[in-house]
């Protein structure tokens, strides 16, 4: 189930969410965005929403479902 | 249970920061307490000049870039014509402790009601990573190429603590940085403080933030949090230095 909806154009592939995310759950997509970033994809199977990954990311890709997921 | 969490309305448009740059972080913030305020309608974004004057473009709310390094002077003069409008002044360490420090400290010492944000990044960002007030002993920097030397350039400006202890009038004081969720989490607690404290008319309120320049600090994002994580916190204490009287 998604938890997590991800607006790709925006990701600028910087890291600081692979690395914060306490689930391992963020990786790369093999897809290009606009500014030329492969943004990130979430494993919803590892994801649990805590929404460390929205608390973190300077670019305002995420948005954490809560209990419309 | 999981927590619902969308960015603000008011930030649609994407921002244009570098990889890995802390502005980002902290303008959602400040967007995020601004809604949650309901005062989307009444606040202006007043920003000095850095490489925040290119959030201005991504904000769909009232805002105004002021001449560098005048942004406290400016936001003075918006809060007195207009004192029921929130008035946020956005700064960098440069234009808020190097070229605006006289604005900067006088906008403290008269109490205005307004709420400063300087974002501390160790360097003037925009302009390619200059030594700035803060950068650190021994920080190389492009114009303190063999490392910053405190004999002939003075210690790194400590500025809310200055204002903490000079002024006992101030509403509200803290630093904060953007570099572990916990530590975003409670920054967003201070601009919270801070924003109330002028809505509450408690006077003059200061939030500065460690903010990672990844860019000019020649590091990756992650080595530049690392930074901030290691050396800037232990240099610049985070905490409130002057809590609100008023709860
Ligand atoms: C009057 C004036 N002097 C110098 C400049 C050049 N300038 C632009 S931004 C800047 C420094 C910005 O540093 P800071 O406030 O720390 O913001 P950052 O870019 O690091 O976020 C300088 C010196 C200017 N725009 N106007
Ligand atoms: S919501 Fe939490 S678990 Fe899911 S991707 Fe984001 S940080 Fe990882
Ligand atoms: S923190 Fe944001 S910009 Fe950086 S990699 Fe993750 S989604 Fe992309
Ligand atoms: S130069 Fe530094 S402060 Fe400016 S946008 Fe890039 S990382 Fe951010």
């Amino acid at each position: 189930m998604k938890k997590v909806l991800i607006r790709e154009e925006r990701c600028k592939q910087c890291g600081i969410c692979v690395d914060a995310c306490p689930k391992n759950a963020i990786s790369y997509s093999s897809e290009i965005n606009s500014n030329g970033y492969q943004p990130v994809v979430i494993d919803d199977d590892l994801c649990n929403g805590c929404g460390i990954c929205y608390t973190m990311c300077p670019d305002w890709v995420f948005e954490i479902l809560g209990d419309r997921g | 249970m999981a927590i619902a969490k969308k960015v603000p309305e008011m930030l649609s448009k994407q921002i244009s920061f570098c990889p890995g740059c802390g502005h980002g972080v902290v303008v959602r913030l400040i967007a995020e307490c601004v809604e949650e305020l309901k005062m989307e309608k009444n606040v202006i974004f007043n920003v000095g000049v850095g490489c925040y004057s290119l959030a201005t473009p991504s904000i769909e709310a009232d805002k105004f870039d002021t001449l560098h390094g005048r942004a406290s002077a400016v936001a003075t003069g918006f809060k007195r014509c207009n004192p029921d409008t929130l008035v946020i002044s956005y700064q960098g360490d440069g234009d808020a402790y190097s070229i605006g420090i006289g604005e900067s400290f006088s906008a403290a010492y008269r109490n205005e009601n307004i709420t400063v944000i300087t974002v501390n990044n160790t360097n003037y960002g925009m302009t390619g990573g200059q030594m700035s007030a803060t950068t650190m002993p021994g920080q190389k920097t492009t114009t303190s190429p063999l490392g910053r030397d405190c004999n002939t350039t003075g210690m790194p400006i400590k500025f809310p603590e200055m204002v903490a202890a000079t002024f006992p009038n101030a509403a509200y004081v803290a630093r904060g940085a953007v570099t572990t969720p916990k530590y975003v989490n409670q920054l967003k607690k201070y601009i919270m403080n801070a924003l109330k404290a002028q809505m509450n008319n408690e006077g003059y309120s200061l939030i500065e933030v460690l903010s990672p320049c990844p860019t000019n600090w020649g590091m990756t994002p992650l080595q530049a949090l690392g930074r901030v994580n290691k050396e800037l916190v232990d240099y610049y204490p985070l905490g409130e230095f002057k809590t609100r009287k008023v709860k």
